[in-house]
């Protein structure tokens, strides 16, 4: 089993205030990892930190192969291998759902119009939304914009996709509708991170539970390690939250 | 004794067009520079960001009356003698009206949401690419409004193109007061024209306004 993503004694700090205090893990292919842990805990940077979207300051970060931590990496390539999706999905209020998804393979991979019309559509079929094509992002409920974001970052054909927060504005019904489009890419074999709330779904979906704390890896197990924590703090977490 | 007649009128008409004519020039001249030191004032080189800054302050920080005399005078003495008084205050204009509108627009593109950068660039679309593909559009809706508005500022500041002898309304307006004396019916006239000219400008502005505020999109 080749490691997808590795990260080993990464540190990120925001002004004095120390984020990430060596966190390592590693995630194989086709693996689930649900990153675990209260606010604060230093899971949303770290998801970040894989995308190169936050410079870290020491420590190694490897991703499908490209050095994250190396200064000269070149984001655009890493960004073709990795797909994130957000807490607050950020579509492109000007554009349809199928213009969403077209305009990074029409830009970036210079696919033509008719196939990547052709790619939007197979890929809302696989989040379950092919006849709201036309919409635009307002005309959609939140579950539907973070499905139709999901399906945006599919069309690129990412190894990982990283799911930030992705329910966390999303009421329980609408919930449901997302974890199930997650569920079913599980299934389909997509190495996944997702930084959760969502305990059930982690202790059901995710091959890996990573449960953050003050800035470190706390505790690391399958799903089931929810039912038996080992650390005082991650029992305390999950009671708390179940 | 001559008194105000359609002549008159009807030659305060020709030089509103003038007004008209110098406001469009100011517009697309000061558009097309505005854009670019706008896109420089968000440049991602300091160096970049810093001329752009500088150049806005120097422009707001000037009065228009001044950059005009600055250019009538300045382009003849760096040789070129009889400058046509259409294109100091042209130019005049142009870098006034670019000052301005630069950072109107810097203030739109800002105001579009970061993640909105942050969802572009993990698509892997370069900044270029992020920029005209997904900020400009969404910032081009917010800049809609406040870009007419300003319009108005440019036709009523027009009539300062006059300290440099171009003839545009306004000083249409003191021509032919020189000659029939009444200055009250005369600037009366010169003023109701400027406002014809205007409001409309700025009652289409507060539609756009209305219209836009509603959704983003």
């Amino acid at each position: 089993m080749s490691a997808v993503v590795s990260l080993t004694n990464v540190e990120k700090s925001f002004g004095a205030v120390k984020v990430l205090n060596g966190v390592s893990f590693e995630v194989a292919r086709g693996e689930v990892a649900a990153v675990i842990g209260q606010s604060g805990s230093g899971k949303s940077t770290a998801l970040r930190c894989i995308n190169a979207l936050e410079t870290i300051e020491g420590g190694q970060i490897m991703v499908c192969g490209h050095a994250v931590h190396d200064p000269k990496l070149d984001k655009k390539t890493l960004r073709r291998d990795v797909g994130i999706v957000f807490q607050s999905y950020n579509l492109f209020p000007h554009l349809t759902a199928e213009q969403n998804i077209m305009l990074a393979p029409t830009c970036v991979k210079g696919i033509g119009k008719a196939a990547a019309r052709d790619l939007a559509r197979e890929v809302l079929a696989r989040v379950g939304l092919e006849a709201k094509a036309d919409h635009f992002p307002e005309q959609l409920s939140g579950g539907q914009q973070q499905r139709v974001a999901i399906a945006r970052s599919l069309a690129m054909q990412p190894k990982l996709m990283l799911f930030d927060e992705v329910t966390s504005a999303l009421d329980p019904q609408l919930t449901g509708e997302v974890l199930k489009v997650m569920e079913d890419l599980a299934r389909g074999g997509m190495t996944m991170i997702l930084v959760t709330h969502e305990m059930a779904f982690a202790r059901k979906v995710a091959s890996k539970v990573i449960y953050m704390h003050q800035g470190t890896v706390w505790e690391t197990g399958p799903g089931a390690m929810l039912d038996d924590p080992k650390t005082p703090e991650l029992r305390a977490f999950v009671g708390s939250g179940l | 004794m001559p008194t105000f007649t359609l002549i008159h009128f009807q030659f305060l008409c020709w030089a509103a067009l003038w007004t008209v004519g110098l406001s469009a020039i100011a517009f697309v001249g000061g558009g097309l520079v505005g854009f670019g030191v706008a896109l420089a004032r968000i440049s991602s080189t300091r160096w970049v960001r810093i001329l752009a800054t500088a150049y806005i302050q120097v422009v707001q920080g000037t009065p228009l009356l001044i950059l005009l005399f600055l250019f009538y005078f300045g382009i003849a003495i760096v040789g070129f003698k009889e400058v046509p008084a259409i294109f100091a205050a042209g130019l005049g204009l142009t870098i006034y009206s670019s000052g301005f509108l630069a950072e109107i627009w810097r203030g739109c593109i800002e105001s579009v949401p970061k993640t909105q950068w942050e969802a572009a660039e993990c698509l892997s679309l370069s900044r270029w690419q992020r920029l005209t593909r997904v900020i400009l559009p969404q910032a081009m809706r917010i800049a809609t409004a406040p870009t007419v508005g300003f319009l108005v500022q440019i036709v009523k500041n027009t009539s300062l193109a006059s300290v440099v002898g171009f003839v545009e309304l306004s000083q249409a307006g003191k021509l032919v007061n020189n000659s029939i004396f009444e200055p009250f019916t005369i600037f009366m006239v010169v003023a109701a024209i400027y406002f014809v000219l205007c409001y409309p400008l700025s009652t289409w502005s507060r539609s756009l306004e209305r219209k836009l505020n509603v959704g983003r999109r």
